[in-house]
């Protein structure tokens, strides 16, 4: 071939393979070689995992010489984050805790990749646990933008969002608890999405919250997100949350959507998540793309989420309290790191406090304090519970807006990419970042971030869709309908306008 | 150290006579399902350590929880065996605290919704008496790892050089089965205490759920007791003594904490509240951690679990096919069987009653059912020093045994020789009889010989009884059984030396 295959979409390298264009040898080769060439300044991966992806590749190769039926995706490599747990491969969830882990058992949504035959390149970075919006809480380096190697790529799935934004993997695995697929997504004009709460198994993710986690595809199209989100969702009996019926049809409805025709689909614009404290570019592009959704046939309605409010807060009231329980585990005794006291006796108590308070960062400690503290007897209810109770709000604000229509819209994220450090020592402004992709969580909702242009700084703006539950095909319709206008009054994807990636020469 | 611990102990009887004990009692006992609470590891006693163990019972990163729903039956079974009300909904809980052998840092467990509650169960005491305790709840929860502590001299945590975890107990499925108060046990509230186990053990093997060991743990007692100066006192300060894990143990720590705590009441101090261990050398418990300020397990609903919603017909079908519990059938093989009570209690503490079941069954009387096993079987598994049910005879073979006797065929005599040689290997007693000719002879051929023979050797006594006088024809007989060696039937032997006599 001659047309870079880093540069292809998921689904045009999978057709390649098919037509025997291309082996997956090659391809994943050719995102190997790319990752030596530009990971140094981006520092997406954590951990590059060549020879396993390679002797992948050259099986699904032998495979399809052999005549074998597979998988739509097979052979096309991908990214998996680091929160992600992946037998024989360390994972780290960006974490000094768990350095030098090796798990013995794979994800679910690892096993289904691998039964696929989709050479896993490596582990992505990501803030420590996923606790944060700029990957800048990585223990191990901050993973840059590669729309600017000054500015985050978003968090905690910077390092996954990073790689597809670079090329370096055609498809990625972010999680999501507050908008860790979405935020990094907008912030390097790449597509996350967040399935609905149990859509996809838990089972293997490394917890953070348990009732706000969900993993989803971070890819460069919607029709890619559509075949990873079909290939990594559905029931898992390991997971007692996971939805026990069909994954919606994705992959149709995307391939509908890119018809072009919305007619008839109610686009509701949530009133609280725009106005002040968006970025002038962000609510401009935002107002473009209803704009265009309009002239695609849709109704666009306004609803009004009067709770939605409140969802920061009950937010961080109780993602901090699961958390604290969730991170419990990691105490010294048994995997990762152990840490014994420096003077004194070496009691089970005392070596998992000097653990815990070596293998943790600043913002896994001041959250699990934070959790800690919301459960303790005497402030449950005050916290926890209301926090709850907001939750229930929250759900009733949604359910009354798909009343009035079939989709929500909002822009992702408030802003462009920042600078690195610009909000590292304000944790209240870097929750902010947050503000329109936690209400999905909090309701267990769909959501989808896809790039629908550059702000005035030049940096690409998120353009986040919201559904009901177990109704994520409605997000695919709309937002490949919406990424088929754009990029066509684009001339192309929004990332070939991204500046060209210093390369270093392959010194591997 | 504080004063109360070191005040002396008041004699039991004294206690008892001045305070009004009031007990409450929570029993673990662990289910014996094939896998754990949460995941697909074996449940097996005795295995390597660290060997029944998945990501999920190790606490490994990323893994998940599932609810195994063979232990949410037998959760439902004991719930609806104690009278409980099933929940039409439950949660698990989380309860955080910080010990190595609990993998994640937190048990799952249930906090505010037991699957059951609200309920009672009657227990029987030694003599008959008939003793109601409720039951606030039972729940569902997972067992902790076992901690063994290594070097120091007493094979506890302080002075061990290290300490090793063995992770396979840590998610097997455990019931909690919590009283509500316990008042008007009085001075018997150590037997209360115990019948109460004891009662529930013998429930947990009725219904098949456990193979409710107390020696292997599978069944362990946390007793609280408190102390008040009249049942019409409020509620004292209570003390909770930890896996008390036989039922001696548990009588015993009730009597001891009975006298200590009236002890430190009558010093005028007050009763810590506190969490104490008991030791079997001498039967004294000592204070183990202070809960005063009751411990904070930051408990909260476990996000990782859906509820459990058990069905209404599930709950009624899983009702229909609950065995009869053991007092109730004690009391209907009682009446059925006609003993006296303080029979049927010699044969329930001998172990003997499911054996004289099968005995009655197998188409013997009671009466000789339990001639059997409380007479000669008792004996002989009392000089071997084994339980009833290990002797090598069947309560089958007792029928068939019994049915010689009563058809016959076999005195009492050779009843128990036959009885010999079916422990002794030899078959069934009808071969047994068959292989060693033990049959009453009944032919009166051969005993008119022998009659003959012993009227000839002893012709005086034949004069006498000639004469009127019948008292010495017991020689002739006894001369005749000699010669027969006990096969005869001595009945009809006194009756043909009788008619030979007389002709």
């Amino acid at each position: 071939m001659t047309q870079d295959i880093t540069r292809l979409s998921a689904s045009d390298l999978a057709s390649a393979l098919r037509n025997k264009d291309v082996t997956s040898v090659e391809a994943t080769q050719a995102h190997l070689d790319r990752i030596a060439a530009v990971d140094g300044d981006l520092h997406a991966f954590l951990h590059v995992s060549s020879e396993e992806a390679l002797a992948t590749a050259a099986e699904v190769d032998a495979q399809r010489a052999a005549g074998a039926e597979l998988h739509l995706l097979a052979g096309v490599p991908i990214a998996v984050k680091d929160v992600v747990v992946t037998k024989g491969l360390p994972t780290t969830a960006g974490s000094k805790i768990l350095e030098g882990w090796i798990p013995p058992y794979d994800a679910t949504l690892v096993e289904r990749i691998k039964a696929a035959g989709l050479p896993i390149l490596g582990k992505t970075n990501m803030d420590e646990f996923a606790m944060g919006s700029s990957t800048e809480h990585s223990a191990y380096g901050n993973t840059k933008n590669p729309w600017d190697l000054d500015r985050i790529p978003g968090g905690s799935g910077g390092g996954s969002a990073a790689a597809v934004a670079g090329f370096e993997a055609p498809l990625a695995i972010g999680t999501d608890t507050g908008g860790s697929i979405r935020q990094p997504g907008a912030v390097t004009g790449t597509v996350g999405v967040k399935p609905t709460y149990g859509g996809v198994s838990r089972y293997g993710l490394i917890a953070m919250a348990s009732s706000l986690d969900q993993a989803g595809p971070v890819t460069r199209s919607v029709l890619d997100a559509a075949l990873l989100h079909e290939l990594i969702g559905g029931h898992d009996p390991h997971d007692s949350t996971s939805i026990d019926e069909p994954v919606p049809g994705v992959v149709a409805a995307a391939q509908q959507g890119a018809q072009g025709d919305l007619k008839g689909v109610r686009v509701g614009v949530v009133k609280e998540l725009s106005g002040e404290g968006y970025q002038a570019g962000v609510s401009a592009r935002f107002d473009e793309s209803l704009d265009q959704l309009r002239a695609l046939g849709a109704e666009i309605v306004e609803v009004s989420c009067p709770s939605f409010g409140y969802a920061l807060d009950a937010y961080y009231l109780i993602m901090p309290a699961e958390a604290s329980s969730n991170l419990a585990k990691f105490d010294g005794m048994r995997f990762g790191l152990r840490v014994e006291p420096a003077e004194g006796p070496v009691t089970a108590e005392r070596v998992m406090g000097a653990t815990r308070g070596a293998g943790f960062g600043d913002e896994v400690k001041r959250r699990v304090i934070l959790g800690t503290y919301a459960l303790s007897a005497g402030y449950y209810d005050a916290y926890y519970g209301s926090a709850q109770k907001v939750r229930t709000l929250i759900q009733r604000d949604f359910a009354a807006a798909f009343e009035q229509a079939d989709v929500l819209v909002s822009p992702t994220a408030p802003t462009t990419a920042f600078k690195f450090g610009e909000k590292l020592d304000d944790p209240l402004a870097m929750y902010l970042n947050d503000i329109a992709t936690i209400p999905a969580n909090l309701a267990g909702v769909p959501g989808m971030s896809l790039p629908n242009g550059l702000s005035d700084d030049g940096l690409p703006v998120g353009f986040q869709i919201l559904a009901p539950a177990k109704a994520d095909d409605r997000l695919y319709r709309v937002g490949a309908a919406l990424e088929a206008a754009l990029e066509s009054r684009w001339g192309g994807p929004l990332l070939n306008q991204a500046p060209e990636l210093k390369t270093t020469e392959l010194a591997r | 150290m504080t004063a109360a611990t070191t005040t002396g102990l008041v004699a039991y009887e004294d206690a008892v006579r001045r305070y009004d004990p009031v007990l409450g009692i929570e029993v673990h006992v662990e289910l014996g399902t094939l896998t754990k609470m949460f995941c697909a590891a074996e449940v097996a006693y005795g295995g390597e350590p660290n060997t029944q163990v998945t990501p999920v019972s190790l606490g490994l990163p990323g893994a998940l929880p599932v609810v195994n729903g063979k232990a949410v039956e037998y959760a439902i079974r004991i719930g609806l065996a104690l009278n409980c009300s099933i929940a039409e909904s439950c949660r698990f809980a989380r309860k955080n605290y910080f010990y190595p052998d609990v993998p994640k840092n937190f048990q799952t467990s249930q906090y505010d919704e037991p699957i059951a509650f609200d309920g009672w169960i009657d227990i029987e005491l030694d003599d008959g008496e008939v003793f109601r305790v409720e039951i606030e709840r039972a729940h569902m929860e997972e067992d902790a790892g076992k901690n063994t502590h290594v070097g120091g001299a007493t094979g506890r945590i302080q002075g061990a050089e290290y300490s090793l975890v063995d992770y396979n107990r840590a998610g097997i499925p455990l019931v909690e089965i919590v009283t509500r108060p316990i008042e008007g046990a009085g001075e018997r509230a150590p037997e209360v205490a115990r019948a109460y186990v004891q009662t529930l053990r013998d429930i947990f093997r009725t219904l098949d759920v456990s193979e409710a060991k107390m020696e292997r743990g599978n069944v362990r007692a946390d007793v609280n007791l408190s102390l008040r100066p009249t049942p019409e006192s409020p509620l004292g300060t209570r003390t909770e003594t930890k896996n008390v894990n036989s039922f001696r143990s548990i009588e015993r720590a009730v009597r001891y904490e009975v006298s200590r705590q009236a002890g430190v009441l009558d010093a005028g101090l007050t009763v810590i509240q506190e969490t104490r261990h008991f030791h079997e050398e001498d039967g004294t418990t000592s204070s183990g951690r202070v809960k005063s300020d009751a411990e904070d397990y930051r408990y909260f609903p476990e996000p990782d679990l859906v509820p459990v919603a058990p069905s209404r017909e599930w709950v009624e079908e899983i009702r229909a096919t609950l065995p009869e519990m053991p007092v109730a059938r004690r009391r209907r093989l009682q009446t059925e069987w006609g003993y006296a009570d303080a029979e049927m209690r010699d044969v329930v503490n001998a172990g003997a009653m499911d054996l004289i079941e099968a005995t009655v069954a197998a188409g013997t009387s009671a009466a000789g059912a339990r001639k059997w096993w409380m007479g000669e079987l008792a004996r002989r598994a009392n000089q071997d020093e084994v339980a009833l049910e290990a002797l090598a005879v069947t309560p089958e073979q007792i029928a068939q045994l019994q049915g010689l006797v009563d058809s016959g065929r076999l005195n009492d005599k050779l009843a128990r020789q036959v009885l010999d040689g079916v422990l002794a290997g030899e078959g069934d007693p009808e071969a047994v009889v068959a292989a060693r000719g033990l049959e009453i002879v009944s032919d009166d051929g051969p005993l008119l010989a022998a009659i003959d023979e012993a009227l000839a050797a002893q012709p005086d006594i034949v004069e006498k009884v000639r004469g009127g006088n019948q008292g010495p024809i017991g020689a002739i007989i006894g001369a005749v059984m000699k010669a027969t060696k006990g096969q005869a039937d001595a009945k009809r032997v006194r009756e043909l030396v009788l008619d030979r006599i007389g002709s």
